[in-house]
């Protein structure tokens, strides 16, 4: 079965496709020009040691996202 | 045929970019800012056979959104310088990221040569990539390179001056990319619409400038109004009426729907055989990622990070102390020498007290400032530094700060030894300007160089037996400090937004020799430039300050006559006790002479106010000195206690002076201490807080509340010890 989840609940180690987007302005773009687009595949490589902010893997680099950007972001878990 | 062009060299921030303008163009570069604004701009010359090709480095850039001063400023050199040729690098391992900005060239037209860069990477990430294919579906010529290695450079440079040379003369020749059914017809319609009425059309292709609009791109809009604001005004209803269209029926916005549609077309070519790639995401950790697991490690992380820091701290001392003497050696060698060769008069002392005093006193922290600046290039070449903002993030916005203020804050003296000058310019990464100038104006807070020999020099005296943790206490403290002055700042006239902290962290990568002097110098330089010139001329004022007005002349016949006095009556002495005898009458009347210029008189002045803080007024003389450069505050005390010229490193017998006067005590010391650690930034820190904040007014508040919250903080200090430890 296949749900939607916020990016900020998953764990560090788990994959996950984004599905939604909700971020308009400045850190929408943002976030787009740095390719976490609907499609997108991701993974959850680490948390900083105060477990905020998050580094994810996509395709071929790393990205660190803070948890309250993380909430605009809704992914499925693969 | 020998000929010239002008090529920009454009690229995601990590690709490679700067590697590639390094090999390409040598030492033959100029590094200058735009005009205006405090982006860096790079310019330099490359030649291959009898061509010469100019290569402006644009800002790293992710994206022709407006999202970054950044990409506003590689922008705007595309359209306004108009290159003959963009060469666009590209990090192979991050294809489809990288190509979003190609794709934004191509929708711009521009005459574009590709460098696939960093292939010898790929192997590692289980990628292999058809360079020819890709180049073929882009239709754009399209080399692949090792920049680190120069492979493939000259193939590239060869590449864009053919490009160039085709393409000279002519008109740019846009790419279009259907953006679906919702916007294509809005598109038409604005196109058309642009180009029937010669809108921009001057500097932008007609369908590039209506999909800024669809962006709602702010410097595009605010020009769209200035050129017609009648056709402005029916685009800007154009977007309202399908950005309306687009949230009813499918809850988004244009700009997200030209993201994926710019990311489609993307995927649409990288999936058509030009990558194979063995997992999507490439399961299997790069070496980086193996790295990151123990040096961002939730427990051990930190620990490293303290250690490295650390490190830093000892090894800038213990690499910097020889050349730091031996340039102080040659200061005072040189103002002897001049000294001696102009003999006694204003010329020379203005030469010798004022301009080799003070400059020399600038320019002997240089190899300081150059260990430490060696260091910090490494850290963030390498890319620890980002890891550092990564880990450090949390805390920091906290205080209302970015994870990104971790550098300013190092460079400034966060491990004691820095300078605030290069450390306020570090703040550019920033987006937020309220958060930027909250780091810009808490940056100076910190234990740089020149205040250094300050607190040795009461460590000296009050805690002999630990300086080095009186040191260490001192640098906990600033950063404490700084802290709280941001959150401070932040919850009151700085109130605002944040930056996002989405931000790439670039794999680990071994610095290269060249990429770390060159960062280096760069940050040195800006020191250096301050000292020849700000200093320079506040040098000559203080110099003027501490010399007029001079003694009346019946005071000076006084000392003369005691001179001759001591010469007289003793005639049976020995030389040694009569030259010490005229020495002190020398000293005296130099202490005379100090107290009646205006600097002393202002000393006296602000006796009555700055005893609560435990300050005389030999102190007060220091710390105006010290307004100027904290370099000059021993020096200046050492005047002040008639001792002639004291060298900082050297301060024994004013450590002995210091001890002998009542007035002081540890409580005195301790205020003093915090006091020169926080009051006014010094005068080329500020030069670089109005460049950076574009405002007198952030500057001239800089150097208030600075002061204040010193003189304040001492009073606490000095009043609360003096009734503990002295009564």
């Amino acid at each position: 079965m296949k749900h939607n989840v916020p990016l900020r609940s998953l764990k560090v180690g788990q994959r996950a496709t984004v599905t939604a987007v909700d971020a308009a302005g400045e850190m929408g773009r943002r976030i787009r020009d740095m390719g976490l687009i609907p499609g997108c595949q991701l993974e959850v490589v680490g948390r900083a040691p105060l477990r905020d902010p998050v580094a994810l893997r996509l395709g071929g680099f790393t990205l660190t996202l803070r948890n309250n950007e993380a909430d605009h972001i809704q992914v499925e878990i693969i | 045929m020998a000929y010239s062009l002008h090529a920009a060299l454009a690229g995601n921030p990590n690709s490679g970019k700067s590697t590639v303008f390094n090999a390409l163009t040598g030492s033959r570069q100029h590094v200058g800012n735009y005009p205006g604004i405090t982006v860096e701009k790079k310019d330099g010359v490359a030649k291959l056979a009898d061509k010469t090709v100019h290569i402006t480095d644009l800002p790293g850039a992710y994206s022709l959104t407006a999202y970054s001063q950044e990409e506003l400023v590689a922008r705007k050199v595309l359209v306004e310088e108009r290159p003959d040729v963009v060469i666009n690098i590209l990090d192979a391992g991050a294809l489809s990221r990288n190509l979003y900005l190609t794709v934004q060239l191509l929708e711009m037209g521009v005459p574009l040569v590709l460098g696939l860069n960093m292939l010898d990477e790929l192997p590692a990430k289980g990628i292999s990539i058809d360079i020819k294919r890709l180049g073929a579906l882009l239709k754009t010529p399209t080399i692949g390179t090792v920049a680190r290695n120069k492979e493939g450079l000259d193939e590239l440079l060869t590449s864009a001056c053919e490009v160039a040379v085709k393409y000279k003369g002519q008109a740019w020749n846009p790419i279009t990319i259907s953006y679906g059914n919702d916007l294509d017809p809005v598109i038409e319609e604005m196109t058309a619409l642009i180009t029937q009425n010669n809108f921009l059309t001057t500097k932008y292709p007609a369908r590039w400038t209506a999909i800024k609009y669809l962006e709602a791109d702010e410097e595009i809009l605010s020009a769209g109004r200035a050129e017609n604001p009648e056709v402005a005004g029916k685009l800007e209803e154009l977007y309202e009426k399908v950005a309306r269209h687009l949230k009813t029926t499918l809850d988004t916005y244009p700009e997200a729907v030209i993201a994926d549609y710019r990311y489609g077309f993307i995927s649409s070519i990288v999936r058509n055989g030009v990558v194979t790639q063995r997992d999507e995401l490439a399961r299997r950790a790069s070496l980086s990622d193996k790295i990151d697991t123990v040096l961002t490690n939730t427990f051990v992380g930190p620990l490293i990070m303290i250690g490295i820091v650390y490190l830093i701290y000892k090894l800038t001392f213990l690499l910097g102390e020889a050349p730091l003497g031996y340039l102080e050696d040659f200061f005072a060698w040189l103002g002897e020498a001049v000294g001696n060769s102009l003999g006694e008069g204003v010329l020379s002392s203005l030469l010798v007290d004022g301009v080799i005093g003070g400059v020399g006193a600038v320019l002997g922290f240089a190899p300081l400032i150059m260990v430490i600046f060696i260091l910090v290039a490494i850290l963030e070449d390498s890319g620890y530094m980002a890891r550092m903002a990564y880990m450090l993030d949390r805390i920091f916005r906290y205080f209302g700060l970015h994870g990104n203020t971790v550098m300013p804050f190092i460079i400034s003296g966060g491990i004691a030894g820095g300078c605030a000058v290069p450390g306020v310019m570090a703040t550019r990464t920033l987006r937020s300007p309220k958060e930027k100038l909250a780091s810009i104006l808490t940056a100076p807070l910190f234990a740089c160089g020149a205040k250094l020999p300050v607190f040795l020099l009461i460590c000296a005296v009050f805690f002999p037996e630990h300086a080095d943790m009186v040191m260490f206490m001192i640098t906990i403290s600033a950063w404490i400090l700084a802290l709280l002055v941001a959150k401070l700042l932040r919850s009151t006239v700085l109130r605002g937004e944040s930056t996002p902290f989405v931000m790439e962290l670039p794999p680990y990568r071994m610095p290269t020799f060249k990429g770390v002097l060159l960062h280096m110098w760069e940050r040195t330089w800006a020191y250096i430039r301050k000292a020849g010139t700000i200093i320079l001329a506040v040098t000559i004022i203080i110099w003027a300050g501490l010399s007029y007005p001079e003694l009346p002349q019946d005071i000076i016949d006084t000392y003369d006559t005691q001179r001759k006095q001591i010469e007289t009556q003793l005639p049976d002495a020995d030389e040694a006790s009569l030259e010490e005898a005229l020495a002190d009458v020398d000293n005296e009347q130099a202490l005379a002479a100090l107290r009646n210029s205006y600097a002393g008189r202002l000393g006296v002045t602000l006796e009555p106010i700055s005893e609560y803080a435990g300050f005389n007024w030999r102190v007060n003389l220091a710390l105006i000195g010290g307004f100027a450069a904290k370099e000059v505050v021993v020096s200046t005390l050492g005047t002040a206690y008639s001792l002639g010229d004291v060298d900082p490193e050297e301060a024994e017998s004013l450590q002995n002076q210091i001890k002998a006067d009542s007035s002081w005590n540890i409580a005195t010391g301790i205020s003093f201490i915090i006091f020169v650690l926080i009051y006014a930034p010094c005068f080329p820190t500020l030069a670089v807080i109005k460049q950076e904040s574009a405002s007198w007014g952030w500057m001239i508040f800089a150097t208030v509340f600075n002061t204040v919250l010193a003189f304040l903080l001492a009073v606490a200090a000095y009043q609360i010890l003096y009734r503990v430890l002295v009564l």
